[in-house]
């Protein structure tokens, strides 16, 4: 991803190409329990990105060889539905999805209390039903919050988010234009409460001062949608409950 | 890692919600000072503070705090009296579904029959329920459930039905009081299990009003109106 030189992705005023400011998300929307038959559910629209993430468990790992005597498995299965970007994608597992789905697990591994299910396995169902980048920081995002509705004990609620770099410039959350032709992508998976990173990647080139840069602008769009997380899990029960807390 | 994990803390998950210190908390959340508190069910000591670990209100009961958790599955503890449905018979043992991650496993042994080797499924076959009592569970959470005991038995009659583990002192009250007014106003036999699972039998008008209690449980269990409503259900069926 070494940039697209004729490309331009900044206008003459500064702003994005979709008139957001360098240091600007894109829209966030989040809802818990939208899905009966799941344990717990989520449903999150990160600018045009949608994911649904189902959860269910903790239950007996199978096939057998995955268990383990001294903790729970976390079983993620990352798709993108075939209609979810402007060229079909052929249904079922490919290279990216596997991987998507194994660094998913991993990151989430770090926040659940594995420990409490020995011998067991928390299944997680990401679906991304449209796709507009950053489409496994939206998936981890929406896995937090139906681990959370599905009652499973966490350490805290991780949240995706990604930076990078166009012309130069650190920008946040990077959509598609962006992410095919900027330069650089640093997709994180944040504990809010702590500032702890539970998951990283990088592609392309940054500086130390862009990378510090981009840290920034994650942790603060962390605790922004961290604060949406909580909001979705506490109106969901607040209208259960009749409004009262 | 710098956090240890919660002591396992009282067995009495109230899920009533009644009382103004409740608080509805999300993981991460911090619920107070580690300092002088303990920590129970649903909390985690991390560093100076003491945070939440599951979706759930927040209390405070003699000095310590623990989470009411909204969801969550069935852990099973010995001396539970569970519901089960036998899931696969072997020659001298039954593997029972027990609304948890693992099947208890009821050996011929603790089971109320003589039965000869290899006969275990004239007693009691696939999809046969059991009313049990969970006799071990170790640290891997292997289950040893067993039918010895008074009233244990397998259960031919009546409905199952399924609630929330945390609905199941709501339908249950206080010190059973509320399941004592549902057994008066239906005219049934109610057992409410451990594992959320709920048997009814008696007369189709009785059973009929428990499936209505029950729909009410899922639905509203969480609600403040909750038990006006009730008493208004068995108000209604008093009266009727």
């Amino acid at each position: 991803m070494g940039g697209y030189g004729d490309v331009k992705l900044l206008r003459e005023d500064g702003l994005r190409l979709d008139g957001r400011k360098v240091d600007e998300m894109r829209e966030v929307e989040i809802e818990a329990g939208i899905l009966p038959a799941a344990d717990g559910s989520a449903w999150v629209k990160h600018g045009l990105n949608v994911a649904v993430c189902a959860v269910y468990g903790p239950m007996e790992a199978h096939p057998r060889k995955i268990q383990r005597q001294d903790r729970a498995v976390i079983d993620v299965r990352y798709n993108m539905a075939p209609f979810s970007t402007s060229d079909r994608i052929r249904p079922g597992y490919n290279r990216r999805s596997r991987e998507i789905s194994k660094v998913t697990a991993e990151a989430l591994e770090s926040v659940v209390l594995v420990e409490r299910f020995p011998r067991s396995k928390i299944r997680v169902e990401i679906e991304i039903l449209a796709a507009e980048a950053g489409t496994r920081c939206v998936g981890i995002t929406a896995a937090a919050v139906a681990l959370a509705d599905a009652g499973i004990p966490m350490r805290d609620m991780i949240v995706g988010v990604a930076s990078g770099k166009i012309e130069d410039t650190v920008v946040l959350d990077l959509d598609k234009a962006e992410d095919n032709y900027g330069q650089a992508d640093l997709p994180m998976g944040i504990l809010p409460t702590t500032g702890e990173i539970a998951f990283l990647q990088m592609d392309g080139d940054l500086s130390v001062d862009e990378y510090n840069t981009c840290m920034e602008y994650n942790l603060k769009a962390a605790r922004e949608i961290h604060e949406l997380m909580v909001d979705a899990l506490k109106r969901r029960y607040m209208e259960k409950n009749g409004g009262e807390a | 890692m710098g956090w240890r994990v919660a002591r396992i803390g009282d067995k009495e998950m109230s899920g009533a919600n009644e009382g103004a210190e409740l608080r509805l908390v999300t993981p991460g959340e911090a619920i107070g000072a580690s300092s002088g508190a303990r920590a129970g069910t649903g909390t985690l000591i991390m560093g100076d503070k003491l945070i939440a670990t599951r979706v759930g209100w927040a209390k405070e009961n003699n000095g310590v705090t623990s989470v009411d958790p909204i969801h969550a599955a069935y852990m099973p503890r010995s001396g539970d009296l569970v519901i089960g449905v036998v899931e696969s018979v072997r020659n001298n043992l039954w593997f029972a579904d027990v609304n948890g991650p693992f099947n208890g496993l009821l050996p011929m042994s603790l089971a109320p029959w003589k039965v000869e080797f290899g006969a275990a499924r004239e007693q009691m076959d696939i999809g046969d329920v059991m009313l049990a009592r969970v006799q071990e569970v170790d640290e891997a959470h292997n289950i040893v459930l067993t039918m010895k005991g008074v009233g244990l038995r397998r259960l031919k009659e009546g409905i199952m039905s399924e609630i929330s583990m945390n609905h199941i002192s709501r339908l249950r009250g206080d010190a059973d009081s509320t399941l004592r007014q549902l057994k008066e106003a239906s005219d049934c036999r109610i057992i409410v299990a451990e594992n959320g699972r709920v048997w009814v039998d008696g007369e189709t008008d009785g059973i009929a009003f428990m499936r209505t209690v029950l729909d009410l449980v899922r639905n509203e269990g969480h609600m403040a109106t909750f038990n006006a409503s009730l008493e208004a259900l068995i108000e209604n069926r008093r009266n009727a």
